[in-house]
Parts: C-alpha cells; sequence; structure tokens
C-alpha cells in the first residue's frame, strides 16, 4: 500500500512511523472486517427466504413480491423527507455559518446539534400523538380537492399518520445531520474568497453563490448522503407514526400506505420465527444493498464534482 | 506513545466515566436490603421470555413473587411470543409465556420435548376480553353482529349509517360518517385471535384465514396496542381491536353471541372460557384451551386472547426447579389471578381449569 | 463630447437607491397585519396565520426592493428571507417538541424518578435509575470502542492513505457504512455473540455497545476525516522542515488543531447513537432492575427501550406509562445536552490558541 502524504512528501521513515501507520491501517482494517461480518452475516441468514412462500411472507407469493413493496416504501419516504429536508437544512446551514451574528449563531447552532439528540422514540410519540393530528384538515382538503393529483387519494386519512407525516418527521430527523456536516464546511470557505467576492461588488447572495457553494458542494452532497442513510434506515419513529400497510402507492394522504424495510423489521421482528426471520433479514440485506447503490452514486458525483472544480 | 492530545481527548470520556462510576457507586433506592423480612429459602435468577401482551400482568406477578422471595430475581422480557417459544427451545430462558399453544405443525412441541428432556408443561395462565373499540361522537353505545364487525374489517361497510349496523342498534341515530377500520401493523396475537374470531363467527362475511399479520391491504394500522388506541382516539369514526386492558376511556362495542349482545368483561370471558372444550390431543400435562368463538352461552365473550405459559417438567438445578415451580404456581393461583386482574384488567382463571393448571405446575421436579 | 461626460456624471448617482434600514421590519409587521386580518375575517388558526404572513413577506420584501434597488438586490433579499425563513421552519418542530417533553416531562422528575430503579414497582412510584445506567454505560463502552478505530482510520485515510485505492475503498464502504439501519446492526451484534458465547437468546450490554458503535464509527470517521483535511498542508511542511517525524507530527501538530472539530464530531456521533432504540432492544434487551455489569449474560435496561417499552406497556392506566416515557426523555434529553455543552467547552478550552 502507498504510505505517501498527498501534497507533502515524507520525511525519512522512523520507527514510530511504521508504528503509527501500521495502527492506523489496522484500525481501518477492523472496518472493513466489521462491514464484511454485517454483509456476510445478513447474506448467511437471508438466503433461505429464498425458499419461502405465502405464510412466511404475510401472504405474498415470494420473497420478491414481499420485498418489492417494502423497497418502493422506503425509497419514497426518504425521497420525500429529502426533498423537504435538504433546501431547508442548507437555508439553516446559511444562516448559522453566514447570516446570524456570531454569538446568536453558536446558540442556534446548539439548538439545532439538540434536534439531533431526541431519541427516535420521542420523535414516534411526537409524530402520531401531536403531529399526525393536526394535519388530517389539509389531508382531507386535499383529498376533496386535489384528488385529480396522482399524488393525492379521495379517500383522505383521518388520522393523519400518512407517508407525507412520516416523511415530515424523518426530515426533521435527518435536518441536524445535514446541517451540522453543511454548517461545518461554510464555515470553512476560504475567507479571501469570501471577501474578494464582497469587495467586487457581489451581494450577500451572490457571495454564497460564487464562493461558498463551489467550495462546499462535495460537502453539502455527502451530508445529503448521510441524510438519507438515516431516512431509509430510520426504524422506530417511522413504525410508530406510519400506518403502514405495504401497498404501493404514490397517494400522500391516504390512510393505506406503503411502508418501510427498516419499519416492517422493527414491526414484524419481535413475533417472527423460522423462515419469517430469514424473509425480514433478507429485506435488511436488500436496505444494505441500497444503501450501497445509493453511496455509489453519490460518491461518483462528489468525484466528478470534484474534478471539475480541481480543472 | 500518546501526547498531549489524546489526554485531552480523555477528558470528556473520563469525566463521563466518572459520572458513571458515581452513579454506579450506589445501588438503586428501592432495590436490595430487606431480605430480612422474607422467610423463603427459595434463591436465584429466573429468565421468561414470550408474550408482550401478558407484560403488564407478569410485572405484577414479579413483583410480588419477589417481595415474597426477595433472593429470587425473575426477569421477563416481552420480546414477542415466537421469540419467546424459540428462545425457550434454544435453551436460552427457563420459561416461556405465549399468545398460542405450542404448534404441534410447526414442531414447537417437539422441539420443546426435546429441550426438556420431556413433554413440556403448558398451561393457561393469562385470559383477556379483546374490546372492538370505536370512536364516533354521539354514540356511546354500540352493538355489532359478527357479520357486521367482519364486513366494516373487510371494508365492505364503509359508513356508520350502513343498513346493517343500523338493524344492530335499532332506535340510536348514526351519523353517515366514514368508517375508518384500524388495525396492527405489527404481528400481534390479537390480531390472531381476532381474525379468528371473524373467520369462525363471522358467518362466512370473513374470507381470510386467521393469522399474526393481518390479512388485508387496506385500511389504517397502528403499532402496537398503544398504537392502535392513540389511531382510534384521534380519528372520528374509527374503529378497532385492542386488549381490554389497553383500551382505557374509549368506547366498546358489545358483540352478538347467541341473540344477546354481550360487552367486553372478565366475567364474560371467562364464561365463555368455561364453555370452551380443552385439546385433547396433546400430552398430559399441556393444557390448551379450543376457544369456542362461536358459543352461544348466555353472558359469554368469546372474542378472548389465552395466553400460556410453558416450562419443563424437570430442571437439572433443585433451586431452579423449585423457583420455576413455586413462581408458576403463585400464577395460577387464585392470588395470582386476582393480582394480574387488579393490574392488567384480564379475567381469573376459572376454577376447574385452575385446578387443573395447579396440578400440572405440581409436577415440576427437579432430575 | 465634455458636455455629454458632464452631464453623465451629474446624472449616475454614486450611490444606488437602497430601502431604508427599517423596511424589513415595516414588511414584517405588515404581512403579519395582513395575514391576521385574512386570519381574522376567514377564521384560520395560528399556522396558516404564519404561512400566509410568512408568504407575504417574502413577496414584499423582494418586490419592493426590486422596484426601488435593483434586482440583483432583491434577489439578495429574497434568499435572506428564504434562509431564515428556513431556519425558523426548522426551529418550529424542536421548539414544539421541547416544550411537549418538558411539559410532559418534568413533573415526573423528583428525587424518587432519579434514584428508584422499576424493580418490584407496579403503577406509578417507580424511576429510570437502571435506565440512566444502562445508557451512560453502553455509551461510554461505544465511545471507547469507536473514537479510537474511528480516528486511527481518518489519519489513515487523510496522512497515509490519502489518494491509493485501498484509502479511497475504506472511505467508501465507511461511507456505506452510515447507511447501516441501526436495526441491522443489532441483528449483527446479536449473531456475533449468540456466536462467540453459544446462548440463544442473549442479552448483554456490551453487544449494545458493539451495535451502537458500527453507528458510531462511520461518523466519527467522516467528521474527523473532514477536519483534518481542513488542517493546512503549510503547517505539516512547516513541522517536516523542523525535523519532526511525521508521526509525531501528526499526533502534535495535525491533531491538537483539528481537536476541537473532532470533539464536536464525536459529541454528534454520541448523539447521534444516545437515542437509539432497535438495536438495544435486540441485544441489550429490557430489565426492571439494576444491572452493572456490561459483559454478563444478563439484560441491561437503556433510557431510549424503557420510553419505548413504557409507552407500548403502559399498563391499565396508560398515563402512567405515558408520564414515565416523557420523564425519561426528558432525562435522556438532558444527559445528550450537558454531554454536548460539555464537550464543546472541553473542546474550546482545550483548542490550540489556549494551549501552551
Amino acid at each position: 500500500m502507498s504510505t505517501t502524504a498527498p501534497k507533502t512528501r515524507s520525511p525519512r521513515r522512523r520507527l514510530g512511523d511504521l508504528v503509527f501507520s501500521g495502527t492506523t491501517s489496522g484500525a481501518a482494517l477492523i472496518i472493513l472486517l466489521a462491514l464484511a461480518g454485517v454483509a456476510i452475516f445478513l447474506t448467511a441468514k437471508g438466503v433461505p427466504a429464498l425458499k419461502a412462500t405465502g405464510d412466511d411472507l404475510s401472504g405474498a407469493k415470494n420473497i420478491v413480491s414481499y420485498t418489492a413493496p417494502l423497497v418502493f416504501g422506503t425509497l419514497w419516504a426518504a425521497l420525500l423527507a429529502l426533498l423537504i429536508a435538504t433546501p431547508l437544512s442548507i437555508g439553516v446551514a446559511l444562516a448559522v455559518s453566514h447570516y446570524a451574528p456570531r454569538r446568536i449563531a453558536t446558540v442556534l447552532g446548539y439548538l439545532i446539534d439538540l434536534l439531533a439528540a431526541v431519541p427516535s422514540v420521542v420523535y414516534g410519540l411526537w409524530g402520531s400523538l401531536f403531529l399526525a393530528p393536526r394535519l388530517v384538515p389539509s389531508y382531507s382538503w386535499l383529498g376533496d380537492h386535489a384528488h385529480w393529483l396522482p399524488l393525492f387519494s379521495d379517500n383522505s386519512s383521518a388520522t393523519g399518520r400518512t407517508i407525507f407525516t412520516a416523511a415530515i418527521v424523518l426530515a426533521i430527523m435527518v435536518l441536524p445531520i445535514i446541517t451540522a456536516i453543511s454548517r461545518e464546511i461554510f464555515a470553512q470557505t476560504p475567507r479571501l474568497n469570501e471577501e474578494a467576492a464582497l469587495a467586487l461588488g457581489a451581494t450577500r447572495w451572490e457571495m454564497v453563490r460564487l464562493s461558498v457553494f463551489p467550495y462546499a458542494r462535495s460537502g453539502i452532497v455527502s451530508a445529503v448522503m448521510l441524510g438519507l442513510g438515516r431516512a431509509m434506515g430510520e426504524t422506530m419513529a417511522v413504525a410508530m407514526v406510519l400506518s403502514a400497510s405495504g401497498v404501493v402507492t404514490f397517494d400522500l394522504n391516504s390512510s393505506t400506505n406503503p411502508s418501510t424495510i427498516a419499519a416492517n423489521i422493527a414491526l414484524k421482528f419481535a413475533d417472527a420465527t423460522g423462515l419469517r426471520v430469514n424473509a425480514l433479514i433478507f429485506t435488511g440485506l436488500v436496505l444494505f444493498v441500497i444503501t450501497f447503490v445509493v453511496n455509489f452514486i453519490a460518491r461518483a458525483i462528489v468525484s466528478r464534482a470534484d474534478r471539475r472544480l480541481a480543472a | 506513545m500518546k501526547s498531549s492530545t489524546s489526554r485531552r481527548l480523555m477528558v470528556p470520556g473520563v469525566a463521563a466515566l466518572a459520572l458513571g462510576f458515581a452513579l454506579t457507586g450506589c445501588g438503586a433506592g428501592n432495590e436490595g436490603g430487606s431480605s430480612s423480612s422474607s422467610d423463603s429459602s427459595l434463591s436465584g435468577t429466573l429468565s421468561g421470555s414470550g408474550s408482550s401482551a401478558q407484560q403488564t400482568a407478569m410485572q405484577s406477578w414479579r413483583s410480588a413473587f419477589q417481595t415474597k422471595n426477595s433472593k429470587v430475581t425473575v426477569n421477563y422480557d416481552p420480546a414477542g411470543s415466537g421469540a419467546g417459544v424459540e428462545k425457550f427451545n434454544g435453551g436460552g430462558v427457563d420459561f416461556a409465556a405465549s399468545d398460542s399453544p405450542l404448534n404441534a405443525d410447526a414442531g414447537e412441541i417437539d422441539a420443546a420435548k426435546k429441550r426438556c428432556g420431556g413433554d413440556a408443561i403448558e398451561v393457561p395462565d393469562y385470559i383477556s376480553p379483546i374490546a372492538v373499540i370505536y370512536n364516533l361522537k354521539g354514540v356511546d353505545k354500540l352493538q355489532l353482529d359478527p357479520k357486521t364487525v367482519a364486513g366494516i374489517f373487510e371494508g365492505k361497510i364503509t359508513t356508520w349509517d350502513d343498513a346493517a349496523i343500523k338493524a344492530d342498534n335499532p332506535g340510536v341515530s348514526l351519523p353517515s360518517t366514514k368508517i375508518t377500520p384500524v388495525h396492527r401493523s405489527d404481528d400481534s396475537g390479537t390480531t390472531d385471535n381476532f381474525t379468528d374470531y371473524l373467520s369462525q363467527a363471522g358467518g362466512g362475511a370473513w374470507t381470510s384465514p386467521h393469522s399474526k399479520t393481518w390479512p388485508l391491504k387496506s385500511g389504517e394500522a397502528g403499532a402496537q396496542s398503544s398504537g392502535m388506541v392513540a389511531a382510534v382516539t384521534n380519528a372520528e369514526g374509527s374503529i378497532g381491536y385492542v386488549d381490554d386492558s389497553a383500551a382505557g376511556s374509549l368506547s366498546k362495542a358489545s358483540i352478538k353471541v347467541g341473540d344477546a349482545y354481550v360487552a367486553p368483561s372478565a366475567d364474560a370471558a371467562g364464561k365463555a372460557l368455561a364453555a370452551s372444550p380443552l385439546d385433547d390431543s396433546r400430552p398430559e400435562n399441556d393444557i390448551a384451551v379450543k376457544v369456542d368463538r362461536t358459543t352461544t352461552e348466555s353472558g359469554a365473550y368469546p372474542l378472548i386472547l389465552a395466553s400460556y405459559l410453558i416450562a419443563c417438567p424437570t430442571y437439572k438445578d433443585s433451586g431452579k426447579a423449585d423457583a420455576v415451580k413455586a413462581f408458576m404456581a403463585y400464577i395460577v393461583s387464585d392470588d395470582g389471578q386476582q393480582a394480574a386482574a387488579k393490574a392488567a384488567g384480564s379475567a381469573p382463571l376459572p376454577s376447574e381449569l385452575a385446578k387443573k393448571a395447579q396440578d400440572a405446575v405440581d409436577t415440576i421436579k427437579a432430575g | 463630447m465634455s458636455a455629454t461626460q458632464q452631464s453623465v456624471q451629474e446624472h449616475i448617482p454614486l450611490r444606488h437607491p437602497r430601502l431604508p434600514r427599517w423596511a424589513p421590519v415595516l414588511v414584517g409587521v405588515a404581512s403579519l397585519a395582513l395575514s391576521g386580518i385574512l386570519s381574522l375575517a376567514l377564521g384560520w388558526h395560528v399556522v396558516p396565520w404564519v404561512i400566509v404572513a410568512l408568504l407575504l413577506y417574502v413577496l414584499i420584501l423582494p418586490g419592493w426592493s426590486r422596484v426601488v434597488e435593483n434586482p440583483r438586490a432583491a434577489k439578495d433579499r429574497l434568499m435572506t428571507s428564504l434562509v431564515w425563513a428556513s431556519l425558523g421552519i426548522a426551529l418550529v418542530p424542536l421548539v414544539s417538541l421541547l416544550y411537549k417533553v418538558v411539559a410532559k416531562g418534568l413533573p415526573q422528575i423528583d428525587g424518587n424518578f432519579m434514584t428508584y430503579s422499576m424493580r418490584n414497582i407496579v403503577g406509578p412510584g417507580g424511576g429510570v435509575y437502571h435506565a440512566i445506567i444502562g445508557t451512560l454505560l453502553i455509551t461510554l463502552a461505544a465511545t471507547i470502542v469507536s473514537v479510537p478505530i474511528g480516528l486511527l482510520t481518518s489519519i489513515y485515510l487523510v496522512e497515509y492513505g490519502s489518494r491509493s485505492r485501498i484509502a479511497s475503498w475504506i472511505r467508501f464502504l465507511v461511507d456505506v457504512m452510515t447507511g447501516i439501519p441501526s436495526i441491522v446492526a443489532g441483528l449483527f451484534a446479536y449473531a456475533l455473540f449468540v456466536l462467540i458465547t453459544g446462548t440463544e437468546g442473549i442479552h448483554l450490554g456490551f453487544g449494545g455497545s458493539i451495535a451502537l458503535s458500527l453507528l458510531m464509527v462511520p461518523i466519527v470517521v467522516r467528521s474527523a476525516e473532514e477536519m483534518l483535511k481542513l488542517v493546512p498542508g503549510d503547517l505539516r511542511e512547516a513541522s517536516y522542515a523542523l525535523g519532526v517525524p511525521k508521526w509525531l507530527t501528526i499526533v502534535r501538530v495535525v491533531l491538537p488543531t483539528a481537536l476541537p472539530g473532532i470533539v464536536t464530531g464525536v459529541t454528534l456521533a454520541i448523539a447521534r447513537v444516545i437515542g437509539e432504540t432497535a438495536p438495544l432492544l435486540i441485544i441489550a434487551g429490557f430489565t426492571d432492575s439494576v444491572n452493572t455489569n456490561l459483559f454478563g449474560n444478563a439484560p441491561m435496561e437503556t433510557l431510549p427501550v424503557f420510553i419505548y417499552y413504557s409507552y407500548t406497556q403502559p399498563g391499565v392506566d396508560a398515563s402512567v406509562g405515558q408520564n414515565y416515557a416523557w420523564g425519561a426523555a426528558l432525562v435522556l434529553i438532558v444527559i445528550v445536552m450537558v454531554l454536548n455543552v460539555g464537550a464543546r467547552l472541553l473542546g474550546r478550552l482545550f483548542s490550540p490558541k489556549s494551549g501552551h
């Protein structure tokens, strides 16, 4: 393996260096082993589910028709959550890093971080007992007046526990993650670039657009990626908030909603035995693969952006 | 080889560690110390796992039993019936609690026999009515035929002023509110018993077999009993089913049994259980009740959940055998059943069944 | 020609016309008032009132600016409004949530609640002592496991591996790890310890720590990596030029410079995992007595699991269980807040500027 630093030339090798670099690569190796362990375990325990039928799969014909609606629900909920959370988070991060006076910004930063500290169970409590009932009027209005749109059903939820409510709760949960990272990156924008932009007569927004965003682009993508990971894997809040039936629908206001993989595992695992456990672990494996693919794509975007920036 | 940096990094960790030890230094205010008041010779730790429906009752049993036998600790993990039986059969726990009796077809009886080295002991210990709860303004008394209940949950009856509901409730003015049927989104013994009731008593109006997973893909879903109660509480026009003890202040429908309508109660559940035959295809000390959902016994409420305790006939450790035996004997005793009735609103076992259960428990011994 | 020049000088002012300083305030008050009149007329609640006021503000202020100032200034004002609005929107759920938790949780907190466990307690009168102990021990062990691994890996990625193929693979796989659903981490820990001990249905606190570490490590790696990358190369060069070996440069120069950021990252990682419920439900289990042994085969209660069970299994009087849940939620949030603020203060205290 290569041990040369990128921008700096390595000084003479010494024993301390050997030990230290060995330790660090050992740590990296542990991570790889853990990850391999997860993948191997999921595969070993998930593969028997390929034989499962009917009874073990809540009535689905085979494991594919069991998993597909869950995959849809997982992606749909995460997508909705990110659509809400990404612009908000970037706005919040900018407010903290570039708009608010320093003293207020520190306090605001703490407040937003606090959102990350709220346990998912509490989001579940809040979402199902407080938020959902308050959204019922909007959902029924949409059901009455906008059901010609493919996103709304005329059979609107009477409890408000729809996929959109779940997406709002998910958005609140991923917001501090995306914000925290974006904020750090924004704050690291070279001051010279910012001051140069302002000196040329740029407004504050133009300064942000021309000097902060290009610098932070890959950071934002990786922040959103982390948010996506959390949104797709979030278990308890979705299980408590969503009225999940496992159907495939784009309706945002119906009481019959898609379920997500993680919520489905949480809800079914306790009482599952035999092949049902394997089926649930198989869906866990699928979730794992999806995050793998999503991250792969995101990384490709990041590296291309970096290359463009470097060019 | 670490420098000041690592020491700096350690500071928050050390602070947290110190906090942790400061806290762990002293035990909880309510634990330990009171052993002098106990004259019990039992000691040791029992672990059990299984039904979450029994959790509340189990807590009151453990509390009373641990107070009487302060050297015994009973842990109970409400991991779910299936998981409990699996752990019991795998040797992970000393006893299990399950919302359905051991299933011969799934090999559970054989697995339990293999684990214990003899036919497992299984006794009913927790009988609870399942209430049909609803939320409908201005209607505080509702009567439903099982056929109507099945129609509502299948989605064939969609408004509260449907002719079928009107026929069950003469003289009651019903609004035209849309019905929102609510089911459990997790797998549960409550759903299993409810769908079993609908398929047997529903007179063909319910077309799916009984199962722990809600078989239909429509309607509102709530996670756990609490999610169910929250959904029904929040949604006007909704109807659901929940363990009677969890129903709280929600309105409960009376269901048609024979020619009369019966409200859920511990008494009525006990009557339904007394009217049901035992499953005689099972080993001697494996007492499973085949609940008669279509009973016409007056005052009986056949929409019940019967939950079981599962243990081994012999334990290698004599201390453990004694403790398991004493704990289970307490649960099926009159005292234990009354304690559960008070804490969880369950129906005490009918005396004849309690006697049978006591006899089965008495055969537990060291060996 | 000189005449034209003259007139240009006369007609182009040196300063663009600007909106008065109090313009945003005026528009804000006007929007609130307009929306207030509408909501009085139509009988709205507070929420639509605020939303409409916000929309009006975002429309009026840039509109006014466009007329008086110029399109660029208008756009700037629009974006400024949007940035502040997004902050406001983000704070609404936080305030609502915190208010709920404090209002419902505070009445539960007393000496009894903090020092009692739930052993032998049915109904009210118990406490969360056992859950606090469990949460602190499990999270502490998870931190002890994941911070060295995470930090060393990030050092490897930035200082040693950097552009090598292996490093980019590790970076990629760490990203994948951030996507591991917490419940899967729990399953992994469970399977691992069943394999090690051979006991089906095992419960132990350290298993929870392993599951949490799996979730923490990638966060620590990512944040520490970002922070290390931001340390200027000049600093390293200067150190090398003085003949300091590379490893000592990293330990003495690079790490202290990045320390505040790293501490923040670790804190965020703790905040992220301390409220995890799903994996602890599977591997750490549920008990109502105090257990301080992380490594024995016995369940260890944690605050999130306590909240979950109190909410889902509240007993006959559901309000008793829910009160426990809100009280425990408040305790958990306070613990995390203390960790957050404490770590930040320490981070600032030990940042290199104030050091020797």
